[in-house]
């Protein structure tokens, strides 16, 4: 008895709210069930005949994965069949099973993402060899990460949809539409490349073969990423163009030393039950939330001052930045921060940008900062043009290794405690920032304090509030 | 009354936030500056709630990726910059010709090609109205701050499942990974209209693995998800592709117009232009103008109503925005035959001053 084809009926009245409704029975049959009757075909009888060219292998290819689906007697509601474009993606409208039908070269992608979102469901892809050519990297991919779904090539050597025109697995020599004068390139070995690339299974035969359905339950069944290249006959072009009989099919592989049979058999872990039990770790755990600020301390910032620390990768700029504004916020400021360095990390510049207001920033740039802390020579250069056209009220702030800068602002060394000096040498941003704090009255100390303790790891935040307490030692002992 | 207590965080912890607290629980992306804090903070935070973060071979893979969990019953998002929406585009309408909600994210950085990794710019704008093949229309919603990031990412996903269709969160750099001062009140309230109490547009989609067998399909289909080239079915698919969202582009929009009565011009922007184009508003007040602001949050498709409204009596529109005039040419489309539409733009990677709009304005 053939089962009777389900197909989607419209819904106007369904939402995802109803999908308690839309859970599934637990269908599969159990070894030794016998209460479910044996489904004696996956096939959608009212969709044939094949559409596929007279003689075309296709046709063979979907009746041997008919056949692999009955041996393994899953749920239709459980496999789920992606498909893409050429002549293999016409193949999943015949079957009764659910389908997705997809952008060329793409539907490992998508097999992907559905088994990722739902472990439980059988992906078993159908794609050519064309969707090898644009997607090759996928599939490479999909094999290196093991992820539990199954890829059936048609591999009928060139392009049937578009006219015959050579594809990735095209073989040297072969005459195609875009290969009058023979084909130059090398075919790509797809089973090869997912064996090499960690593929728990993959197997090289062609449509004729009579283990297929055998050799496709073994695919579907591995919890692993499986494939078959399937090698068929193109009988609208490439075999008019290069005589090729389904009989010369494994003849050629082997003169192409791309030899039949099950290149690869092993179990690997398989990306989705790993992700899960990998990341059960973190089940449960708190997700991210905005840190809280409340205000604890006041200021009497009266307008707004934008502050530009221009220092180096090491002297962890963005961190004493961090704190300066969230010590701002705790004193009942506004601020924003924002950084620029390069891509590398631990060389070159590093600035910092902040801006603390008594009132709601809109704008965020600072190319006319209030004041310029200048920490190191690559901060120096990268602000060059900003300091050479900072205003005279602004002032510019020498710290570390730069004695001198070029511009009209006010231009000043930033006396460090000497309590201070051995901290400055691993952590001057934070006694910078500390020391303004401080001389510009910015706000308590004590926020400053309260900021770090608040955005940074404990064992930073130790070392950053002995670096604030050297430099706001009484001003005494500065520049002694 | 007690000031609420506030926070410094960036937009891309404030898009997080939105996605988890919109039950967001996939999300596929490949590293991209200035895109690539959301990718982190979506891979590190999902699996607290069960959800599944991967991080694609590109994003071609990603996107193919949200769409198949999509199709398999998962809320997904992804985030990239212009580079990578240039390869998200035939997934994108991939995701429209499915009808496959989903929300992508593009934090828009400056120039064409690989352009400047770290530089703000807004030069994507009309890239994500058109950047895919066939032309259909598209959800956009720009951010200006942190808690726009938050609420609007959440009703992008509302947006996403009422329509079936990509909705984007087009920002840039700056409002990304600028940290900010927000008030936790107002993370807390929803500026924007409530989308709770409408009625349905299309159904929702149904996720394989459920009682019916399904099919879904990204060539032209029937209602049955079968290719078809049926002239009279086609055109019902597209024309319904197109009308399910122009039909109800005034729900879609939103809005802040902040007008003045007899005002002479108009001052529009969006996104991260915009604030300084408020700054810029409210000087030219303080100088004795006469001028209103419109900031577009719903960039796509264009809140045709509310910029004819706001542009209603005066003599000129000036639109902010870092880029050469991309979607100054939408507002030249609707008004320029009968008001002047001045642009101030910028391309540089830096931000345009509050000082260079009031230039414009006085």
């Amino acid at each position: 008895m053939t089962q009777r084809p389900l197909k989607p009926q419209p819904d106007p009245t369904a939402s995802r709210a109803a999908d308690a409704e839309n859970d599934v029975p637990p269908l599969e049959p159990s070894p030794g069930a016998t209460t479910t009757a044996a489904i004696t075909s996956y096939l959608d009888e009212s969709a044939l005949p094949y559409a596929f060219c007279p003689g075309c292998s296709h046709a063979k290819i979907v009746e041997q994965l008919d056949k692999a689906l009955v041996k393994l007697q899953l749920d239709p509601r459980r496999v789920v069949i992606v498909s893409d474009i050429g002549c293999a993606g016409i193949a999943d409208k015949y079957f009764a099973t659910n389908a997705f039908h997809g952008l060329h070269g793409r539907s490992v992608t998508y097999a992907t993402g559905i088994k990722l979102a739902n472990p439980e469901l059988h992906v078993v892809v159908l794609m050519g060899d064309g969707g090898c050519g644009i997607g090759g990297h996928h599939l490479i991919n999909a094999a290196r990460r093991n992820i539990g779904v199954t890829v059936i090539v048609f591999n009928n050597l060139n392009y049937g949809m578009t006219g015959g025109q050579y594809s990735a697995t095209t073989p040297e020599g072969a005459v195609t539409a875009t290969s009058p004068a023979g084909h130059l390139e090398h075919p790509l070995d797809i089973v090869g490349s997912v064996a090499t690339n960690g593929a728990s299974f993959a197997a090289r035969t062609t449509a004729y073969d009579a283990e297929l359905p055998d050799l496709m339950a073994r695919a579907i069944a591995r919890d692993g990423f499986s494939l078959l290249d399937i090698w068929s006959l193109c009988v609208a072009y490439y075999v008019p163009r290069n005589k090729l009989k389904a009989s010369a099919l494994e003849d050629m592989m082997e003169s192409l030393e791309l030899r039949p049979g099950v290149i690869v058999d092993q179990l690997r872990p398989e990306y989705t039950a790993e992700y899960i039990s990998t990341l059960a770790s973190l089940r449960g755990q708190q997700t991210i939330r905005p840190q809280e600020l409340p205000q604890a301390y006041s200021s009497q910032l009266q307008r707004p001052l934008r502050l530009l620390v221009a220092g180096a990768a090491g002297q962890r700029v963005r961190s004493a930045a961090t704190a300066l504004a969230a010590g701002g916020v705790l004193s009942g400021l506004w601020a924003t921060r924002r950084d620029d360095y390069p891509i590398t990390v631990r060389t070159g510049y590093s600035l910092a940008e902040v801006i603390l207001s008594p009132s709601p920033i809109l704008y965020t740039g600072t190319e006319h900062p209030d004041i310029v802390a200048v920490l190191a020579p690559e901060g120096a250069a990268r602000v060059r043009d900003r300091l050479a056209s900072l205003g005279p009220d602004a002032q510019v702030l020498l710290g570390g290794n730069v004695d001198e800068v070029t511009t009209p602002a006010t231009t000043r060394r930033l006396e460090i405690p000497t309590a201070a000096r051995s901290h400055a040498r691993r952590n001057l941003s934070m006694v910078i920032v500390a020391r303004l704090v401080q001389e510009l009255d910015l706000y308590p100390i004590d926020a400053l304090r309260q900021a770090v303790r608040k955005t940074q790891r404990p064992e930073i935040a130790e070392l950053n509030l002995a670096a604030i307490d050297a430099a706001v030692e009484p001003p005494d002992t500065v520049g002694k | 009354m007690k000031p609420s207590t506030r926070a410094l965080i960036d937009g891309a912890e404030a898009i997080a936030r939105g996605a988890l607290d919109a039950g967001c629980d996939f999300f596929a992306g490949y590293p991209i500056t200035p895109a690539s804090g959301i990718l982190a903070h979506m891979l590190r935070e999902l699996p607290k709630v069960g959800g599944v973060g991967i991080q694609g071979e590109d994003e071609i893979a990603s996107m193919g990726f949200c769409i198949g969990a999509a199709l398999a019953g998962s809320r997904p998002m992804t985030a990239s910059s212009g580079p990578g929406l240039a390869l998200y585009a035939e997934s994108i309408g991939a995701a429209e010709m499915v009808e496959v909600p989903l929300v992508i994210v593009v934090v828009q950085r400056l120039g064409p090609s690989t352009g400047a990794a770290t530089a703000g710019a807004q030069g994507d704008i009309q890239f994500i109205r058109w950047g895919t093949s066939g032309g259909y229309p598209v959800i956009a919603l720009a951010p200006t701050d942190v808690a726009d990031c938050y609420h609007l990412t959440r009703r992008a996903f509302t947006l996403a499942e009422r329509f079936r269709v990509p909705v984007f969160i087009a920002t840039d750099k700056e409002v990304v990974m600028t940290a900010d001062t927000v008030s936790l009140q107002r993370l807390e309230d929803d500026p924007f209209p409530s989308l709770d109490e409408l009625e349905p547009v299309v159904k929702a989609l149904k996720p394989f693995g459920g009682a019916e067998l399904l099919r879904y399909n990204a060539s032209s289909h029937d209602d049955l998800g079968y290719i078809t080239k049926d002239p009279s079915t086609l055109e019902e698919l597209n024309r319904r592709l197109a009308s399910k969202i122009l039909d109800h582009r005034d729900e879609i929009a939103i809005v802040r117009a902040d007008l003045q009565d007899g005002a002479r011009s108009l001052v529009l922007s969006y996104g991260v232009t915009d604030r300084s184009a408020r700054e810029a508003v409210a000087a030219a007040r303080q100088n004795g103008r006469l001028v209103s602001g419109l900031t577009v949050y719903s960039l796509w498709p264009v809140p045709e109503r509310d910029i004819l409204q706001a542009a209603e009596g005066v003599e000129r529109v000036i639109v902010a925005e870092l880029n050469l005039g991309q979607y100054r040419r939408e507002i030249e489309r609707l008004i320029g035959h009968s008001i002047e539409v001045t642009g101030v733009h910028r391309v540089d990677g830096q931000l345009i001053t509050p000082e260079q709009i009031l230039a414009e304005v006085l």
